[in-house]
C-alpha cells in the first residue's frame, strides 16, 4: 500500500455496453497513488481497455465516479476533459500510432505543441527525451522508415514529453518481440521514475506485468490483487 | 485449362473485392458510377439531339435535291434562263429542271419562307416525292399566284387551303393563294412550292432562274460533267453535287458540334479522373486485403485483371445508365427546347429522336474504356506491390511513390505547347484539343511536386492544428494528387471556358457597338430574298423631318465556290480612307487600292476559307461581269461564318446599277424620341411588320441575350464537370478521413479537442482547395489562350481579344474553396463519428 495521497480514485464504477447487458465493470474500485506503477491483467474482453478509457475521460461510467486528484471527471465537459488529458495524461498504444507524415521530432513534440510550449523549451524537452530514449539520431526521420521497437520508443517519448502525472499504456509490447519488449519496458520504467509519473499498464504479458509495482487482475468486472507468482500462473 | 484457371482466379478475386466495395462503400461507388453516367449521358444526348437535327436537314435536302446529279446555283436575283436551255441541250444531260429557290419576305414578324418554284412536268422526274404528293393534277400549280405549302409552313403561318399568303416583293405587298397543304411526310420543314412561270411573274423575276437541277445520262462521269459545266458557267454561278448540298448543314455546324462533343468528353474525362481517384483510394484502403489475396495464391495478372474488372464494371454500369439517361434527356430537349442547342444553324422544326444501337454501343464502350483507363494505374500499382509489403501496416503514401513524377509532366506540358502552334486538320483544331489534353495531363502529374514545394515553403506557426495540417499535406502529396486531379481538371477547364466566353462576349459587344452606331437599325425580314427598299422609299426615309441622317445597305449572297456556302456581299456607305472608323478592322493592306481597282474588305472567315490576304485581288461576279476588287483589309465578323465582303455602295451601284437596299441605319434629330422616329419611318413605307426596326442599343441587348443563350449549354456542361470534380473531392476526402480515423483517435487521446481535429481538416481542405484554385486559375488561363487563339480561331475562323472576368473567377474560386473546406469538414465529422476509442485499436 502506497503512503502517497491517491492520484486516481475509481469509486464504484459500473459500465455496460448495452443497457440490458451484463456489466463489463461492476462497482469497480481502485486507488492509484502518485508515482505508483500499476499493471492490470485480464482475459480478452474482460474490460481492460474500457477501464483505461474511463480513466482517461474518453468514456463515461454508467455509475460511480472517476476522481483524479480529487476532481470528478463527470463534472467536466468534453473540452475540459480533453484539456485535462492534454496536460495530465500520456498514452502508449499497442499499434504505436506515430503520425507517418511527421518527423520523429515533430511526433514527440505534438503534445507540447498542443500545450502551446514555445520553441526553445519545446526543442530542449524533446531532444532531452529523445536522448533519454536513445533515439536522438532518429529525430529528423519519418516514422514510415522505422522498426516497431523504434516506434514504441518514440511513443514513450511522446507520452512523457509534456511531463504528465499519469501514463496509460495499453499493451505497449503487444507488437514487439520478447527482447525488444523487455528493452521497452525497462525504458518505460526508467522514464516513469525520472519524470515522477504514475502509470497504468494494461497487458496480457506476465513479464511485462512484473515490471510494475503492483499487479491487479480484472475479472468479472472487478479488480483483484495478485502476486507476481499468481500472475505467472494465470492463463 | 491453365487459361481457365487464370480466369477463374481473377473472377474470384474480382467478386471478393467488388462485394466488399459494394458492402462497405456503396455511396462512393454510386458517386463514381453517376459521374461516368453523367459524362456518357451528356455525350450521347448532344449526339442524339444534333443527330436528329442533321437527320432532318438531310431528309429535307434529299427531298429538295431529289434525283439530281448536279445542281447549278446562282445568286438570289438569278441568272438568265437561257442557261437552262443550253445546259438541257448538253448530250450528257438526260433531264434538266429549272428552278427558283428563294426566301420569301413575309409581312409581320415571320421569318422568311423557303420557296421552291419549279416546272411541274420536269420536276416530276427529279423531285418525285415533292411532286407525287401534289397529285395527278399538277396543272393546279399553273393558276396565277398559286402556292402549295408544307404542313410545317401552314402551321407556322396559321394558313389553310384557300387562304391568301401575303408576301413582300420589291418594295410592296403582294398576295399568293394557298391551293393545297402537303402532308408531314413530304417535307418536314416550312416550304412553299410554286410553278416556275407563276413565280417569275409574281416575284418580278421574269426570265430569271437561280437554280437548275441536272441528271446525267447513265454511264456519264458525273464529276467530269460537273467540271465541264462549271468551266462554262457565268460568273457567280456554280455547279455543286447533291452530296455537297446535303453535307452543307453538316459542314457548317461541324465545328460547333465538335466543340459540344469535346465538352461532353471533358465531363467524361473528369469522370475518368474520379474513377482513378476512387480506385486508387480503394486500392490503398484494401492494400492488406490485396496482399492477402496475393499470399493466398492470386497471381499478379489475376489481381490486376480483377481490379481492372472493377473499373470496367463501374464504367459499364455508368455507361449503360448514361446512355439511357442521354436518350431520355435528348427526347426531353427535342420536345421542350428544340434541336439547336444554342446554334441557330441546327434549328430543325420537326427533328425526331432516332436511337440507333451501334452509336449508343460506342458511347457505352467509350465510357467503359475511359473508366478502365482510370483504373489502370491503381491496378498496376497494386499488382506490382509485394504481398508482404502490402500486408504490412503503415501509411499509404509509399504505395504511391511509383506514380509518374515531374519529368513526364514537364514533357507533356512541352508537347502541349508545341501542339498549340500546329495548323487545323481537316478544318478542325485537332492539335489544339491534343494540346489541351497534354497540358492537363502534364499539369496533373506536376501536382505532387508543386504540392510539396508549396507546403514545404510554409514555416512552423507553433499552432498544433495548423502545423499538423501542413505536415499532413507535405507528407501526402501523392495522395493529394489523386484527390485533386478531378477538381483541378474540371476547374481549370471551367476557368478556361469562362475566360474564353467572356473574351468572346466582350469582343462581340465591342463589335456590336462599332457596327451599330445609329439610333435605329432597319432591315427587311432578315435573310429574305424578295423584299427590297426602292430608291424612292430610301429617299422618303432620309427626307423625314425626324431623320438627321440615313445610310442604306444592300446585302446579298454571292457564290464564290460550289463546295462552300455563298458569302455575303455588303454594299454600304464607306470612306475607303477611313474604313477603320466604320468597320472593326483587324488588318489593313499596306498600300492603297491601285488605280481602277475597287477596294473591298473581307471578313476573317473569308480570309481563312478562301485564302485571300490584304493586298490580294478578289474576282467578284457583279452585275453582268467579274469585277476586280482590291482586298484593302480584313474585318471581324461574328455573324457570317461562311464569309462576308464589304464594298463601298457607290462602287456597287456603279458595277451593278442596283440602287435598292434591304438594310439601313438611321440617326434621329435632337429631341426626337426613338418611338417617334420609328413611327415616322414605318408610316412612310406602309409595308407593315416586314420592316424590322430596332434601336441600336436594343439590338445590342437582344444580341447579347442570344449570345448568352448560345453559351448556356456550354456553361451547363462545364458546371456539371465541376460538380463531378467536387464529387471527386468529396469521395477523396471521405476516403482519406476514414483511412485516418485512427490518427484522429490518437490525436483525441493526446488532448486535441474535437473542434481542433475538425479545424485541422478544414485547414487541410482550405489549403488544398486554395492551392487547387490557384493552380486551376493558372492552368485555366493557359488553356484559355489555346481556346481563344487556337481552337476558337481554327473552329470558327474569327478572332477574339483576351479578356479575363476577374469578378466571376473570384466568386467561382471562393465557392470552390468553401465547398472543398465544407466537404473536408463533413468528411471529417463523418470519420469522427466513428468511435475514436475504437479507432486507435485498429492496426493502420
Amino acid at each position: 500500500m502506497s503512503i502517497n495521497p491517491p492520484l486516481l480514485v475509481l469509486d464504484e464504477i459500473t459500465k455496460r455496453y448495452r443497457p440490458e447487458g451484463a456489466a463489463v465493470l461492476d462497482r469497480l474500485r481502485l486507488q492509484l497513488a502518485a508515482g505508483e506503477y500499476l499493471a492490470i491483467m485480464g482475459e480478452s474482453g474482460s474490460g481492460k481497455s474500457t477501464l483505461l478509457n474511463l480513466i482517461a475521460g474518453l468514456d463515461r461510467p454508467d455509475s460511480g465516479r472517476v476522481l483524479v486528484e480529487g476532481v470528478d471527471l463527470a463534472t467536466l465537459d468534453d473540452d475540459a476533459v480533453t484539456r485535462w488529458r492534454r496536460a495530465s495524461i500520456g498514452f502508449v498504444f499497442q499499434a504505436f500510432h506515430i503520425l507517418p507524415y511527421l518527423t520523429v521530432l515533430q511526433n514527440v513534440a505534438l503534445p507540447l505543441d498542443l500545450l502551446g510550449v514555445r520553441d526553445r523549451e519545446r526543442q530542449q524537452r524533446v531532444l532531452q527525451l529523445l536522448e533519454a530514449c536513445d533515439i536522438a539520431a532518429l529525430a529528423p526521420r519519418y516514422a514510415r522508415d522505422l522498426s516497431g521497437g523504434e516506434l514504441q520508443r518514440i511513443a514513450i517519448a511522446r507520452a512523457l514529453v509534456h511531463r504528465p502525472r499519469l501514463v496509460l499504456a495499453d499493451e505497449p509490447t503487444g507488437n514487439l518481440d520478447a527482447r525488444t519488449a523487455q528493452q521497452i519496458l525497462r525504458l518505460l520504467r526508467e522514464q516513469l521514475q525520472m519524470n515522477a509519473a504514475s502509470a497504468i499498464l494494461i497487458t496480457h504479458s506476465v513479464a511485462a506485468a512484473r515490471t510494475a509495482d503492483r499487479i491487479l487482475q480484472l475479472q468479472a468486472g472487478q479488480l483483484h490483487a495478485v502476486t507476481a507468482v499468481a500472475a505467472a500462473q494465470s492463463p | 485449362m491453365i487459361r481457365a484457371d487464370r480466369i477463374q482466379g481473377a473472377w474470384i478475386a474480382w467478386r471478393a473485392l467488388t462485394r466488399s466495395q459494394l458492402r462497405e462503400h456503396p455511396l462512393q461507388l454510386l458517386a463514381t458510377i453517376a459521374a461516368i453516367a453523367l459524362g456518357v449521358a451528356l455525350g450521347s444526348a448532344v449526339y442524339l439531339v444534333n443527330g436528329a437535327a442533321l437527320e432532318e436537314f438531310d431528309q429535307a435536302t434529299r427531298r429538295l435535291v431529289g434525283a439530281a446529279d448536279i445542281v447549278i446555283r446562282g445568286p438570289p436575283e438569278g441568272f438568265d434562263e437561257a442557261l437552262f436551255v443550253s445546259l438541257a441541250r448538253q448530250p450528257a444531260v438526260s433531264a434538266a429542271s429549272p428552278l427558283l429557290e428563294l426566301e420569301l419576305t413575309l409581312p409581320g414578324a415571320h421569318p422568311p419562307l423557303k420557296l421552291l418554284a419549279l416546272d411541274p412536268f420536269r420536276a416530276a422526274a427529279l423531285q418525285p416525292v415533292l411532286m407525287g404528293e401534289i397529285g395527278p393534277d399538277i396543272t393546279r400549280l399553273f393558276a396565277r399566284d398559286a402556292i402549295v405549302l408544307s404542313r410545317a409552313a401552314a402551321q407556322e403561318l396559321g394558313l389553310r387551303r384557300g387562304d391568301a399568303l401575303p408576301i413582300i416583293v420589291g418594295a410592296g405587298p403582294k398576295s399568293l393563294q394557298v391551293i393545297d397543304v402537303l402532308s408531314d411526310s413530304v417535307y418536314p420543314e416550312p416550304l412553299g412550292i410554286m410553278d416556275i412561270a407563276s413565280a417569275q411573274w409574281s416575284l418580278e423575276r421574269i426570265g430569271r432562274l437561280n437554280r437548275i437541277d441536272l441528271r446525267a445520262r447513265p454511264g456519264t462521269s458525273v464529276p467530269a460533267l460537273r467540271s465541264q459545266i462549271a468551266a462554262a458557267l457565268p460568273a457567280g454561278v456554280v455547279a455543286v453535287t447533291p452530296a455537297i448540298e446535303r453535307g452543307r448543314a453538316l459542314t457548317a455546324t461541324r465545328a460547333y458540334r465538335v466543340n459540344l462533343n469535346m465538352l461532353a468528353l471533358v465531363t467524361l474525362l473528369t469522370g475518368a479522373f474520379l474513377v482513378f481517384s476512387t480506385q486508387s483510394l480503394a486500392v490503398l484502403r484494401r492494400r492488406e486485403a490485396l496482399g492477402l489475396l496475393r499470399a493466398l495464391g492470386v497471381t499478379r495478372s489475376q489481381l490486376q485483371c480483377a481490379l481492372l474488372g472493377e473499373g470496367a464494371a463501374i464504367g459499364a454500369a455508368g455507361s449503360v445508365l448514361g446512355a439511357l439517361l442521354g436518350a431520355v434527356v435528348a427526347a426531353l430537349v427535342l420536345r421542350y427546347l428544340g434541336s439547336d442547342l444554342g446554334n441557330r444553324a441546327l434549328a430543325a422544326m420537326s427533328a425526331v429522336l432516332v436511337v440507333r444501337p451501334w452509336p449508343m454501343a460506342v458511347f457505352v464502350l467509350v465510357g467503359t474504356g475511359v473508366a478502365c483507363l482510370g483504373a489502370w494505374i491503381p491496378a498496376s500499382e497494386a499488382a506490382r506491390r509485394a504481398p508482404a509489403l502490402a500486408m504490412k501496416a503503415g501509411d499509404a503514401e509509399p504505395a504511391l511513390t511509383r506514380l509518374p513524377t515531374a519529368s513526364p509532366g514537364l514533357a507533356l506540358i512541352a508537347a502541349g505547347a508545341v501542339l498549340a502552334w500546329l495548323p487545323p486538320l481537316g478544318g478542325l483544331p485537332v492539335a489544339g484539343y491534343l494540346a489541351i489534353a497534354a497540358l492537363l495531363a502534364g499539369a496533373v502529374l506536376l501536382i505532387p511536386t508543386l504540392m510539396q514545394w508549396a507546403t514545404g515553403a510554409a514555416r512552423r506557426s507553433g499552432r498544433a492544428t495548423l502545423d499538423t495540417a501542413v505536415a499532413q499535406l507535405q507528407g501526402s502529396a501523392a495522395i493529394s494528387t489523386i484527390s485533386l486531379a478531378a477538381i483541378i481538371v474540371s476547374f481549370s477547364l471551367m476557368v478556361a471556358m469562362a475566360i474564353m466566353v467572356h473574351s468572346f462576349r466582350s469582343s462581340f459587344d465591342l463589335w456590336l457597338v462599332k457596327l451599330l452606331p445609329a439610333d435605329l437599325q432597319l432591315r427587311l425580314s432578315f435573310g429574305s430574298d424578295t423584299g427590297t427598299l426602292s430608291v424612292d422609299q430610301q429617299s422618303r426615309i432620309a427626307g423625314l423631318p425626324e431623320v438627321a441622317r440615313a445610310e442604306f445597305r444592300r446585302v446579298r449572297q454571292i457564290w464564290l465556290h460550289g463546295d462552300r456556302e455563298p458569302v455575303a456581299l455588303i454594299a454600304r456607305a464607306l470612306n475607303p480612307r477611313h474604313a477603320a472608323d466604320t468597320l472593326p478592322l483587324v488588318r489593313a493592306a499596306r498600300q492603297d487600292a491601285p488605280a481602277g481597282a475597287q477596294p473591298a474588305w473581307i471578313s476573317e472567315s473569308l480570309q481563312d476559307l478562301y485564302g485571300y490576304r490584304p493586298g490580294d485581288r478578289l474576282q467578284l461576279p457583279l452585275g453582268a461581269r467579274v469585277q476586280d476588287l482590291f482586298v484593302a483589309g480584313v474585318w471581324r465578323d461574328y455573324v457570317r461564318p461562311e464569309g462576308a465582303i464589304v464594298m463601298a455602295r457607290a462602287d456597287y451601284i456603279a458595277d451593278t446599277g442596283d440602287r435598292s437596299a434591304n438594310e439601313g441605319a438611321i440617326w434621329r434629330r435632337p429631341h426626337i424620341s426613338s418611338a417617334a422616329l420609328e413611327a415616322a419611318v414605318r408610316a412612310s413605307l406602309n409595308i407593315g411588320d416586314a420592316l424590322e426596326l430596332i434601336g441600336g442599343e436594343q439590338l445590342r441587348e437582344r444580341s447579347l441575350v442570344l449570345f448568352d443563350r448560345a453559351f448556356a449549354i456550354t456553361y451547363a456542361l462545364e458546371g456539371i464537370a465541376v460538380a463531378i470534380g467536387l464529387i471527386g473531392v468529396s469521395v477523396a476526402a471521405s476516403s482519406s478521413a476514414l483511412a485516418r480515423r485512427a490518427q484522429f483517435g490518437m490525436l483525441r487521446h493526446i488532448g486535441m479537442l474535437r473542434r481542433q481535429v475538425l479545424g485541422m481538416l478544414a485547414i487541410e481542405g482550405v489549403i488544398m482547395s486554395t492551392l487547387s484554385v490557384i493552380y486551376g486559375l493558372l492552368l485555366g488561363t493557359a488553356l484559355s489562350l489555346i481556346l481563344v487563339y487556337v481552337i476558337n480561331r481554327q473552329s470558327f475562323n474569327w478572332s477574339i481579344d483576351l479578356a479575363v472576368p476577374w469578378p466571376q473567377l473570384g466568386v467561382l474560386s471562393a465557392i470552390l474553396i468553401t465547398a472543398s473546406a465544407l466537404t473536408a469538414l463533413w468528411s471529417g465529422r463523418a470519420a469522427m463519428s466513428q468511435d475514436a476509442l475504437r479507432a486507435v485499436r485498429e492496426d493502420w
